[in-house]
């Protein structure tokens, strides 16, 4: 607020610079805090006032392109989606991601991440190219269908879930929670027709099993996609389909001509909200 | 394009223990963990003993080795941590199978996770595991003879 006055915290922030330093270490800077303000605002503080060559990564500062993830009073958050204040009294830990490694200050390397993620597939797949690259009419989705995987599409990739999983702290190869969520999203997708094969590295022994659900990954998640939830509907469909008891899906068919965008009549009525 | 170095940050160990603050599921998996390797120590010693009567040698009759005090409280941590384990493990088999953490919902904040849909299972398995180890206490200490 205008007039307020400013809190003192002291920010205790990881540093690394591979080019001179042989391991991270931490230095301290006192920031003057106002109701409202974002850790990523006291970052900022730092970087115009006390050390122009802090280093860290964001773009959108609302919690969207899922960039700014850091260890923030060792639980990972957003720095730009949390206010210093609701975490802080006068001592405040930033530290990088963990479970990546650091390329500078409080810089994760996710590229891990990515490469995991892109391993199993994260797309609609159909063998219909033909349709695919030259669109006729639209899917349809009823509003059911639609939520079946509606949760898991609100990932940001920022990695937080990665950072908090503790498998993930012992085993580096494990898929871990973004990239498994994101193989139960197209999973479950009507339109998709690559379970199949998504599935031989989903069920890998670095896949889905590994997880035994220490729900880290839902506690931390800042968009509300419960990858602990997805990871146990991707583990059931594995075990369905290794028993040979999964039901049989077609990827659903396009719509062609017009008029056909009307509900189509044995489409059942959309259930309640789940809000 | 020169490989930039970089610093390894993986948690390791300190990953699965330095859960203070986490929620309920983070301590039964870190439990689970430990005792599991605790079973698996004490079956890998179990078979070392027995193998040794081969040698005419018998550690756990009356007056040798393992006939102290101690190994019977030892035994009785082992039987503690096998009854945790196989009800947790039960816990764990049930919400693998996408029993009790509920459909995807619309995430509206604050958001509401599978972990509190599944915690009245926890709580249940939890409260058969302090009966088994409630029941196996009054064994140990003879009490039943
Ligand atoms: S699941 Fe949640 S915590 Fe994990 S990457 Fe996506 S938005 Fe981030
Ligand atoms: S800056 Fe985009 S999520 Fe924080």
């Amino acid at each position: 607020m205008p007039g307020e006055a400013a809190r003192e915290v002291r920010f205790h922030v990881t540093r690394y610079n591979p080019e001179r330093d042989a391991a991270p270490y931490v230095q301290t800077f006192t920031v003057p805090v106002r109701e409202g303000m974002t850790v990523l605002d006291g970052l900022h503080y730092i970087k115009e006032n006390l050390d122009a060559s802090l280093v860290w990564r964001y773009s959108c500062r609302m919690g969207v392109c899922g960039s700014c993830g850091m260890l923030l009073n060792g639980r990972p958050m957003l720095a730009c989606n949390t206010q210093i204040l609701h975490i802080a009294g006068t001592d405040l830990t930033v530290g990088p991601l963990p479970n990546f490694d650091i390329i500078r200050d409080l810089v994760p390397d996710l590229v891990p991440m990515f490469q995991k993620h892109l391993s199993l597939n994260p797309f609609i797949v159909r063998e219909d190219d033909e349709e695919l690259n030259d669109p006729a009419g639209e899917f349809y989705q009823s509003p059911q269908q639609l939520e079946e995987y509606l949760q898991f599409t609100y990932c940001i990739k920022c990695g937080l879930c990665m950072a908090g999983c503790p498998t993930l702290a012992t085993d580096a190869r494990f898929l871990g929670p973004m990239p498994l969520t994101s193989a139960q999203r197209y999973n479950s997708d009507t339109r998709d027709g690559g379970r199949g094969l998504r599935r031989e590295q989903a069920g890998s022994p670095h896949g889905a099993f590994r997880c035994h659900y220490a729900g880290e990954c839902s506690h931390v998640c800042p968009k509300g996609v419960d990858p602990a939830k997805a990871i146990q509907h991707l583990k059931r469909s594995l075990v369905l389909d290794y028993l040979h008891l999964a039901r049989k899906r077609q990827p659903c068919e396009k719509m062609h001509g017009p008029g056909q965008g009307q509900p189509l009549a044995n489409i059942a009525a959309p259930p309640a909200r789940t809000v | 394009m020169a490989e930039i170095k970089r610093h390894d940050n993986r948690l390791g160990l300190w990953g699965w223990l330095g859960g203070g603050r986490w929620g309920l599921e983070r301590y039964a998996y870190i439990l689970h963990r430990v005792t599991g390797l605790g079973i698996l120590l004490y079956f890998l010693i179990h078979i070392f003993v027995t193998n040794l009567r081969f040698r005419g040698i018998y550690l756990w009759v009356e007056g040798s080795f393992f006939d102290k005090p101690i190994f019977k409280v030892g035994e009785y941590l082992v039987f503690v941590a096998f009854a945790y384990h196989a009800l947790n493990g039960i816990r764990l088999v049930l919400v693998e199978l996408g029993v009790a953490v509920g459909k995807p919902i619309e995430p509206v904040y604050p958001y509401k996770t599978s972990l509190t849909v599944q915690r009245p299972l926890l709580i249940v398995m939890m409260l058969l595991a302090a009966i088994v180890v409630a029941a196996g206490g009054y064994e140990f200490l003879g009490l039943t003879r």
